[in-house]
């Protein structure tokens, strides 16, 4: 390993199939689904087409006490409890009065989040026409704001050598990542914690994306409802959740022995400068990032066993993601979407498919696709479905993909 | 003139549910900032809350001078209706 290697020494997530990374990659590999009928009353209330959401498996404040709660919006919430989950299992205590693990001057967070925090702001702007301005919360802009999750870690683990939030929708988390990695690279950290997270299913959000005719319908069997690739895919789930890696210089791991996953060896990151939603048809920003990583990691195609696609089982989407992939890859690496059992995290999916990516080359095999009744015919790519699939695999891609036209790819390798 | 011990019960409730203080350690004699930890956040919605419960306004210039919680329950006592 060379000094500016990239590696992974921590890993933390809360999602829809468990409140960590363990329960989270066994669901995986066992085929949940964490797609349920939304409880709220709400769904109903407001007549709305979407009663389905992948919802946490676990409630935030069964980790944070009730008065820190309360000062935090859930996607902060979210964000604090999969870094105190990475940071411990990267072998670090939390700072305290003797002193930090990390330099805080090397310590830097980069944390994005699609929206940030519109269900405080929703909240407090109820109170505001109800009850007057006296019953807005101090605290309101700092919930809301999108830096929120990355800053409240930040604070908590003492990191001075940077806070950031990337802002790239359904590619924030990834994006998340690849920031810390050239944060890394050129020298400014030695250690970052990294990812993203996302918590705001709410009426308007669903209302909104059911508007835009981009979320599946298919209320009536919620744990079929994503389907990416599936001939029968009609949108996808809206979820919550988060992500977060410790990523460290190979030195700075090497010199405290820590326990490495793998390692970061390429990031792409592209815009289709297209459309405000819709992917360029060509996907040249999707095959230009997955070709920049290729490059920035000096491995070839053909290293690349695996692909962790963004297919959120919407109809163009998956088909265009799948082309992409061909084009500037190959048809050997093997496929899957993991949405089809998280549903869509937004700003959190490209962080906890970044883990699940990872782990995949780590223990050496990829997990399903669930729901692939049927592969779209122009889909012309190997997905795994029905079962896991054991391979030793080298090197892998995950893709995320956003609204605005972001492209960002992160290509894992085996330590 | 309100009874100052049950101010002082009514303010520590408070204190409690915004800020996590216990009640018991909520008494007069301590500062809400360096001995309770109080945040000019958390001080803002304690204020709010005090002035709804005991009918009372707490004008911005004012709470800056209510540094401890004995300072706040003569600042109610004396202005509640």
């Amino acid at each position: 390993m060379s000094n500016t290697d990239v590696v992974i020494t921590g890993i933390g997530a809360t999602t829809p199939l468990g409140p960590d990374v363990t329960s989270t990659w066994d669901g995986l590999l066992a085929g949940r689904s964490g797609v349920r009928a939304l409880e709220a009353d709400w769904a109903e209330a407001y007549d709305l087409p979407v009663r389905i959401g992948a919802t946490l498996a676990e409630e935030p404040t069964e980790k944070i006490p009730r008065v820190r709660a309360r000062r935090l919006d859930r996607c902060e919430q979210v964000a604090l409890i999969a870094a105190w989950q990475a940071w411990e299992d990267a072998g670090y205590s939390l700072p305290s009065d003797d002193g930090e693990d990390v330099e805080p001057e090397r310590l830097g967070v980069s944390i994005g989040t699609g929206i940030g925090g519109p269900v405080t702001l929703l909240e407090q702007d109820d109170n505001l026409e109800q009850h007057g301005m006296r019953k807005v919360s101090p605290l309101t802009v700092p919930m809301l704001m999108p830096n929120g999750p990355a800053a409240h870690v930040g604070i908590e683990l003492r990191a001075r050598a940077g806070v950031h939030s990337p802002a790239s929708a359904c590619a924030s988390g990834a994006e998340g990542i690849a920031k810390a990695y050239d944060m890394i690279r050129s020298g400014r950290a030695d250690v970052v914690v990294a990812g993203g997270a996302e918590a705001c299913i709410h009426p308007i959000t669903i209302a909104g994306f059911a508007q835009a005719r981009t979320v599946s319908t298919r209320n009536d069997d919620p744990e079929r409802a994503s389907r990416p690739f599936d001939v029968d895919r009609d949108g996808f789930v809206l979820g919550e959740g988060a992500g977060v890696m410790v990523l460290e210089s190979a030195a700075h791991a090497e010199a405290r022995g820590a326990r490495v996953y793998g390692k970061v060896a390429g990031t792409g990151i592209t815009s289709d400068a297209y459309h405000i939603t819709g992917n360029h048809p060509d996907g040249i920003g999707q095959i230009a990032a997955m070709r920049q990583a290729i490059e920035q990691a000096g491995v070839t195609t053909r290293d690349v066993g695996h692909v962790n696609a963004h297919a959120t089982s919407t109809v163009v989407g998956d088909v265009g993601e799948a082309a992409a992939i061909q084009k500037a890859l190959g048809d050997h690496p093997v496929v899957t979407a993991p949405k089809s059992a998280l549903g869509h995290l937004v700003g959190g999916a490209g962080a906890v498919e970044g883990i699940a990516t990872l782990l995949a080359i780590y223990h050496g095999v990829v997990p399903m696709t669930l729901n692939l009744g049927e592969l779209d015919p122009k889909v012309e790519l190997d997905v795994v479905a029905g079962e896991p699939r054991k391979m030793e695999l080298s090197a892998a891609i995950s893709n995320s993909f956003g609204f605005g036209g972001h492209n960002t790819a992160l290509l894992f390798t085996s330590a | 003139m309100a009874d100052k011990t049950e101010l002082l019960t009514g303010l520590a409730e408070i204190v409690e549910e915004v800020a996590g203080v216990a009640k018991d350690d909520v008494t007069a004699e301590k500062s809400f900032v360096d001995d309770l930890d109080i945040d000019s956040l958390s001080m803002v919605e304690i204020a709010v809350q005090a002035e709804d419960r005991f009918g009372v306004k707490i004008p911005d210039d004012e709470l800056a001078n209510l540094k401890t919680v004995g300072d706040a329950v003569d600042y109610v006592a004396a202005n509640s209706k």
